[in-house]
C-alpha cells in the first residue's frame, strides 16, 4: 500500500498570537521546516510557522518539546479502519 | 465547667483548642512558651497539627499557608519573634485570611529581658507590618479574659478575615489565676469558598497579595481600609471602674490596670475621686468613652485631668491624647525595661496630680516622662 | 474494509496550564519547565487536588499559569507556607516552585528545614545563576567570575563563596527521600526531565518524603544571549560544575520506579 506522497505523516499548528520567536523550535526539526514568519504578532514577534511542501514533517514531536511557551499542538495521520472515530482534528 | 487555676499562657492555649484551632506553629520565647509547650502536647492527642517551626519567620508563613487552606490556626511569641513576623503579618493583611496571634510582651527594645512590659503597643496597634493595615488587638488583664479574648479573636478573625492579637504582657502568661474553660466547641469540617483545597469542580483559588497593577492594589487598598472603619465602629471594648464621679482618669490596660485599681481605691481613701478607664481593644481604641466625658474645672464636677500609666516608655498616651483633642491635660506615668509599677508609685502620680489641678489647672499639658 | 487516513492529535498544550500568554521573556526555560510539570499533573491526573505555592522571582506570577489552587509566598518562604498548607489537608499534593535567589539566598533555611523534617511535599528548583525580575544581579549559584549586575567585574569567589549546590546539600538530609538535578537545554534532558517530575510527585503521593529537583535553567535577557546560545551556556558552562543525575533516590522511592 503506498503511501499517498503528497500526504505528509504529520504537521504542527503554532499558535501565532503566543509564540514569542524566539527560535529553540526550529533548532529541534530534523528535516528544518520551521522558520520564523516575515509578519509580526500583536506583540510584535515574528511567530515560528511550519514550511513542509513536501510533507516531510514526521509529526515527531519535538518542536512541540523544545517550545517553552507549549504553543506548537502536533498532528499525525493515522491509517484507520474504517468506522473507528476519527480524532476531532486540533483548532 | 468548674474553675481550675491556670497559668496564663496554658490557658491561652487550652482556650484556643476549645475553641476549635486546628494548627498551631510556633518557636519557643520565653515568656510565652507554656502556651507552645501545651500545644506540643495537646494537638497531637486532637489529632490536630503542631509544629515547632525553625524560626517565626518561618512559623508565621506556615501560619499563612494553612490560614490559606481555610482552617483556624495561631501561632503566639513574644516582641523579637513578634518582629520577625511583620513581613508574613503584612502578606496575611494584604490576602484577608483569618490568623490569631498570641504576644506575650517582655523587656526591649532588643534582646532585653524577659520580665513583663506593654512596649510592644505601637507594633502591635499601628504597625504589625509595612503597608497600609491594622490588626485587631484583644489585651486580657486576667487569666479568664485572656481565655474569653482568645475564643473571641477566632469570631472576629473570621468574621473580618483579618489578623487578630491577643496582647498580654509576661505576667499575663506567667501568673496563674482560677479561672473557667469553655467547653470544647466542635472543629469546622466545611471551608470558605476561598480557600486552598483543590480546584475540584471549580475555578481555581489564589491566595495572593501581588497586585502589579496600582489601581487594582488600591481597590485592595480601599476594601481594607473599609473593613477597618467597620472594625473601628463595632469592636471597640473598655471596662470603666468608678468614672462616674472620677476626677482625676487612669487609662491603663492589661496588669497595669489591675495594679491602678489598688491606687485608685487608697486615692478615694484620701478622698481624691479617681476612677480607671481600661481598654480592651488597644486596636480598635475605644474613643467614645472620652469624647463623653464631663470635663470639670474649679467650679463644675468631672474630670479635670488624665493620668496614662503604662509598663512603657508611653505608647498608648499618644492615643488617649487623640481621643481627648487637648480638652483635657493628660499626663503619663511609665516604667520600663521590665520594671512594673507598685501601687504607691501610681499613687503618688495622682495625689500630685490632684494637688497640681487644685492650683493651677491648665489644660492641654504635655506629657512627661516620670524620673 | 475501507482504509481511510485520520489525524490524530499527539501532542497539545497541557490542560493544567492556563490559557494565559506568560510574561517571561522569549526562549526563557520557566516556561519550559512549567510545561513539563503540566504534561505529569496531566497524566497523573492530580490537577483537582494539586496547590501550587510560587516564590517571588521571576516565576512569582506562576499562579496565573497553571489552572490549580496556587499561593503566592513571600520571598523564600514558599517551603513554610507549603508546610502549613500540607500539613492542614495531607491528602493534597502541595509543590513549591522557587528560583535560585529565593530557595538559596533569602529561603535557604526554610529549604532546609522542610528537607530536614522530610516534609511531605515536593519542590521545584529553577537555578539559572542570576536574579531575573530584578534586573540580573548575582545569585548564589552564579559561576565563578560570572559578570552580573553585582558582580560586574565577575563574581569573585573569595569576597561572595563559591556557588552553592542545592541539590547535593538537600541530598544529605535525613528527610529527602528524591533528591535529583536535571536540565532542559536539549531533548534528551527535557525528557529526563520530566521523568524526574513525574516520581517527584509519585514520591509526595505515596506520602515518602521530602522529594526536591534542582533544574539548570536559562536567563536569555540577563546572560545577554540568544535562546538557543543561552541553552548551549548551560551545557558548557553549568553542567560542568553543577553535574546532572540523581544525588538521593532513598529505598522507598526506588520501590516506587
Amino acid at each position: 500500500m503506498t503511501r499517498r506522497s503528497s500526504l505528509a505523516k504529520g504537521r504542527i499548528v503554532i499558535d501565532q498570537e503566543m509564540c514569542k520567536g524566539c527560535e529553540l523550535c526550529t533548532t529541534t526539526c530534523p528535516y528544518d521546516l520551521i522558520h520564523l514568519a516575515e509578519q509580526y504578532n500583536a506583540k510584535g514577534y515574528r511567530p515560528a510557522t511550519l514550511v513542509d511542501p513536501d510533507g516531510r514533517c514526521t509529526g515527531c514531536t519535538l518542536c512541540a518539546m523544545m517550545c517553552p511557551d507549549a504553543v506548537i499542538t502536533v498532528l499525525r495521520h493515522v491509517k484507520s479502519r474504517a468506522g473507528s472515530a476519527p480524532l476531532a482534528v486540533a483548532a | 465547667m468548674a474553675k481550675e487555676l491556670l497559668k496564663g499562657n496554658v490557658a491561652i492555649a487550652e482556650a484556643a483548642i476549645r475553641a476549635g484551632v486546628q494548627a498551631y506553629f510556633g518557636y519557643p520565647i520565653t515568656p510565652q512558651t507554656e502556651l507552645l509547650e501545651h500545644m506540643s502536647l495537646r494537638m497531637p492527642q486532637l489529632g490536630r497539627v503542631f509544629l515547632q517551626a525553625e524560626s517565626e519567620l518561618a512559623a508565621i508563613n506556615m501560619v499563612y499557608g494553612a490560614a490559606s487552606a481555610g482552617v483556624r490556626v495561631m501561632t503566639s511569641s513574644s516582641g523579637p519573634g513578634f518582629s520577625l513576623m511583620q513581613e508574613g503579618l503584612s502578606y496575611i493583611a494584604c490576602s484577608e485570611v483569618p490568623v490569631v496571634l498570641v504576644d506575650i510582651m517582655r523587656g526591649g527594645p532588643g534582646l532585653g529581658n524577659i520580665q513583663p512590659t506593654q512596649a510592644d503597643y505601637n507594633q502591635l496597634t499601628k504597625s504589625a507590618g509595612h503597608g497600609d493595615f491594622r490588626s485587631i488587638v484583644l489585651a486580657p488583664s486576667t487569666v479568664q479574659e485572656a481565655i474569653d479574648l482568645t475564643v473571641l479573636a477566632f469570631d472576629l478573625a473570621e468574621k473580618y478575615r483579618t489578623i487578630v492579637i491577643v496582647a498580654g504582657d509576661g505576667m499575663i502568661g506567667q501568673m496563674m489565676e482560677p479561672a473557667e474553660l469553655p467547653a470544647m466547641h466542635a472543629l469546622r469540617s466545611a471551608r470558605p469558598d476561598w480557600a486552598l483545597t483543590g480546584a475540584k469542580g471549580r475555578q481555581k483559588n489564589v491566595i495572593s497579595s501581588l497586585r502589579l497593577n496600582a489601581d487594582n492594589l488600591e481597590d485592595v487598598n480601599k476594601r481594607l481600609q473599609a473593613k477597618i472603619n467597620r472594625i473601628r465602629a463595632a469592636e471597640a471594648r473598655y471596662e470603666q471602674v468608678l468614672t462616674d464621679d472620677a476626677e482625676i482618669l487612669i487609662v491603663a490596660f492589661g496588669t497595669t490596670a489591675r495594679i491602678a485599681k489598688t491606687a485608685i481605691r487608697e486615692a478615694r481613701r484620701q478622698g481624691i475621686p479617681a476612677g480607671l478607664l481600661r481598654p480592651i481593644t488597644l486596636f480598635p481604641f475605644p474613643n467614645a468613652p472620652f469624647k463623653e466625658l464631663s470635663v470639670g474645672s474649679q467650679q463644675a464636677k468631672g474630670v479635670k485631668a488624665i493620668l496614662v500609666v503604662e509598663m512603657s516608655a508611653g505608647q498608648m498616651v499618644e492615643d488617649v491624647q487623640l481621643a481627648v483633642q487637648g480638652r483635657l491635660p493628660v499626663r503619663f506615668y511609665g516604667r520600663t525595661g521590665g520594671a512594673v509599677p507598685l501601687p504607691d508609685e501610681i499613687l503618688d502620680q495622682i495625689l500630685m496630680l490632684a494637688h497640681r489641678m487644685d492650683e493651677a489647672p491648665t489644660s492641654g499639658e504635655s506629657f512627661a516622662m516620670a524620673a | 474494509m475501507q482504509e481511510q487516513w485520520v489525524e490524530q492529535t499527539v501532542y497539545q498544550r497541557p490542560e493544567s496550564l492556563s490559557k494565559n500568554p506568560t510574561h517571561y521573556c522569549p526562549g526563557c526555560t520557566h516556561g519550559l519547565i512549567h510545561k513539563l510539570i503540566g504534561e505529569v499533573i496531566d497524566e497523573l491526573a492530580i490537577r483537582e487536588r494539586t496547590i501550587a505555592v510560587a516564590p517571588v522571582g521571576c516565576s512569582v506570577l506562576l499562579y496565573n499559569y497553571f489552572e490549580l489552587d496556587s499561593a503566592e509566598a513571600a520571598h523564600g518562604r514558599a517551603p513554610a507556607m507549603a508546610t502549613g498548607l500540607k500539613r492542614v489537608q495531607p491528602d493534597k499534593i502541595v509543590f513549591t516552585y522557587q528560583g535560585d535567589g529565593d530557595l538559596a539566598s533569602i529561603g535557604i533555611a526554610e529549604i532546609m528545614w522542610a528537607a530536614i523534617r522530610g516534609e511531605n511535599i515536593t519542590t521545584f528548583f529553577i537555578n539559572n545563576a542570576i536574579y531575573g525580575m530584578t534586573g540580573g544581579q548575582m545569585a548564589p549559584t552564579s559561576l565563578p567570575g560570572q559578570v552580573t549586575g553585582s558582580s560586574p567585574l565577575g563574581r569573585d569567589v573569595e569576597m561572595t563563596g563559591m556557588p552553592i549546590q542545592m541539590a547535593e546539600i538537600l541530598a544529605g538530609l535525613p528527610g529527602t527521600t528524591y533528591a535529583v538535578r536535571r536540565s532542559v537545554h536539549d531533548i534528551r534532558t527535557i525528557k529526563d526531565a520530566k521523568k524526574a517530575i513525574r516520581t517527584a510527585f509519585r514520591v509526595q503521593m505515596a506520602g515518602a518524603g521530602f522529594s526536591f529537583i534542582e533544574f539548570l535553567s536559562s536567563c536569555p535577557t540577563n546572560w545577554g544571549l540568544t535562546p538557543s546560545r543561552a541553552l548551549d551556556w548551560i551545557r558548557q558552562n553549568m553542567v560542568p560544575y553543577y553535574p546532572l543525575g540523581d544525588y538521593k533516590v532513598a529505598d522507598i522511592v526506588k520501590e516506587l520506579r
